[in-house]
């Protein structure tokens, strides 16, 4: 690639191997500064194998990452997370009976005095700021306070989402993220993930929906058996060409095939 | 088209259901457990159940003991762990507290060298061997991934083992006056009431709080959030074991005693005062001033039943199902209510 110093995001022979199973084999993978990019493939692909290893879940059985042009080695998804990375998954890591703002801020609460686990919660400004957040990405929330237990499976999506976002973190990974999702509810999370392109924070977004990726996304990077069969800049490329990569078959889908 | 704006096409009427949790439904149980009473009484035996001072007094000082316990199981419940030791902490903390509060004009105390102290030193103690009892609960839960069940099961007879060696189980008596103070008048009621504020406060408040609540809604969520859970839970535990210390104070200072035997089954009635306050054995709801009302109600339930003459085991065959009925209106709400 070009300048290293754009390179957010690099795996050199990145490989996972379950017993005598190549989940993952040779995975070369670049992200640049801001650039949002898909990983498209098939079930059994290698596309979550590729995630759970660059967000600490699981460790690598060879190859190496780079983030931020360092080389990093994630024991656990919380270093990953301490680095930057934030991931939201498909199972939300939210807790039901918190309300909204005690959500956002779990783990990094705004202190009105600091006393150790003692320390006094600033909830108005916790409120306040996950106000702004949450209207920013125009998320309908009746009130705050309610606990998101109480709220939709959208909504929850988008409180999960916006508390990656809000953290100015390094890189966001999206796996799946409107999988369950309604019609509108699917347009506030891509509403939101349009946002975070404007801020210029980098994005990996799992998608088996092929319209939703080329709405998104700069650039695709396709999945096949553990092994990437190719990363292609999505103005450059069809639903077509993108099918035939995943299945590894030329031809024979048809223009009003229902995946693309 | 604001987060703040009430409209759109979200449901925000309530149901009946949503009624049933809140404290103040919690508080009409208490009103009319005590209404009953109160008619009972006038037909069976034709006085007054509530307007008697000395009742009232007996109530209040059983639940100050109760309750302060009860408070630190709350927090516990709420972080979806269980506490089955207080009782047998309760009794060797309280002998701990009581060898300790000894006067020299006993000639058989259990440390001659150590009697007529400052009335601080026995309360102390008793607190901080609740704190080490209360830290080996927590830290088997939270470092050898034990479940709170058995680990508090397991001190639940190691207590109890430890109450009987510490004084051969013999008997422990004769305080100083500072001390007998502590159990006396309307003194229990103080420090229960006072401890109650201090715990609502924490955890409404404070990063400890949120801590509770948030390991007891999701701990996998917590955890990826950064949120020490080992050291959290760790630290709910050593201080639930401080309050039965504190409690085991109280009990001592209140009967004038301390027995090995001391607290039996109070674990049970603790965590019935939880459960019947709207505490969730789920984890993540629950609050201290529910709690307050659950201890009220099942102290008023066991006077109740004495006032009518009715025989002992009648109040526990009640208060069973009591417990029962308040677990069971707790999964009727986790089922009806959220967690999608």
């Amino acid at each position: 690639m070009n300048n290293s110093d754009d390179i957010i995001l690099r795996t050199e022979n990145l490989t996972k191997r379950y017993g005598g199973v190549h989940a993952l084999e040779d995975a070369n993978f670049t992200l640049k500064k801001g650039e949002h990019v898909a990983i498209v493939g098939d079930n059994g692909a290698g596309k979550s194998t590729f995630v759970r290893q660059i967000t600490g879940v699981e460790q690598p059985t060879s190859g190496d990452i780079f983030f931020q042009g360092k080389r990093v080695e994630f024991n656990s998804p919380l270093e990953a997370r301490e680095a930057g990375i934030e991931s939201v998954f498909q199972d939300l890591a939210l807790c039901n009976d918190l309300d909204v703002p005690s959500n956002l801020f779990l783990g990094r609460e705004e202190l009105l005095f600091k006393f150790g686990p003692f320390s006094i919660l600033d909830e108005k400004k916790m409120m306040e700021k996950a106000k702004a957040v949450l209207e920013r990405t125009a998320i309908k929330i009746p009130n705050l306070s309610n606990h998101v237990g109480d709220m939709s499976g959208g909504q929850r999506q988008c409180v999960a989402i916006s508390r990656s976002a809000s953290f100015a973190s390094k890189l966001i990974i999206m796996d799946e993220p409107t999988a369950a999702l309604g019609v509108q509810e699917t347009t506030q999370v891509e509403n939101i993930i349009r946002g975070l392109k404007e801020q210029e924070v980098p994005l990996i977004l799992i998608s088996h929906n092929l319209r939703q990726v080329f709405n998104l996304v700069d650039k695709i990077w396709v999945f096949r058996r553990g092994r990437i069969v190719g990363e292609v800049i999505a103005s450059e490329t069809d639903g077509n060409e993108i099918v035939s990569m995943i299945t590894g078959m030329q031809g024979g889908v048809h223009e009003k095939a229902s995946y693309i | 088209m604001t987060s703040s704006s009430s409209t759109g096409g979200y449901k925000t009427e309530k149901s009946w259901k949503d009624w049933l949790p809140k404290d103040h439904s919690i508080l009409m149980v208490l009103l009319g457990t005590a209404l009953t009473f109160e008619i009972l009484g006038w037909f069976i035996s034709g006085q007054s159940f509530i307007f008697n001072t000395q009742r009232l007094t007996i109530i209040i000082l059983q639940m100050s003991i109760i309750g302060i316990i009860a408070i630190g199981v709350t927090q516990i419940i709420i972080m979806a762990g269980i506490d089955l030791s207080s009782g047998s902490m309760l009794a060797f903390t309280g002998l701990v507290a009581a060898s300790l509060a000894q006067t020299s004009d006993f000639t058989r105390a259990v440390y001659p060298a150590l009697t007529d102290m400052p009335v601080l030193v026995p309360i102390l103690a008793g607190i901080l061997m609740g704190f080490v009892l209360g830290g080996v609960n927590g830290g088997l839960i939270a470092y050898s991934g034990i479940p709170p069940f058995i680990a508090t099961l397991g001190m639940l007879v190691a207590a109890r083992g430890l109450a009987r060696w510490y004084t051969s189980g013999s008997q422990v008596s004769f305080f100083i006056d500072d001390y007998a103070v502590l159990g006396s008048g309307i003194v229990p009621v103080v420090i229960f009431l006072t401890t109650a504020m201090a715990f609502h406060l924490l955890l409404r408040y404070t990063r400890y709080g949120r801590y509770t609540y948030a390991i007891g809604s999701n701990e996998q969520a917590a955890r990826v959030a950064g949120i020490n859970i080992k050291a959290h839970k760790l630290l709910v535990y050593t201080l639930a074991g401080g309050l039965y210390g504190l409690a085991a104070v109280v009990e001592t200072s209140r009967t004038l005693t301390a027995q090995s035997g001391a607290g039996m089954l109070y674990e049970l009635d603790a965590i019935a005062a939880v459960v019947i306050g709207g505490t969730s054995l789920m984890g993540g709801k629950g609050r201290i001033t529910g709690t307050i009302i659950g201890v009220c109600i099942l102290g008023v339930i066991t006077s109740g039943f004495t006032f009518l003459g009715i025989g002992s085991f009648y109040t526990n065959i009640v208060k069973g199902i009591i417990i029962v009925a308040a677990v069971v209106a707790d999964q009727y709400r986790n089922n009806n209510n959220g967690n999608r």
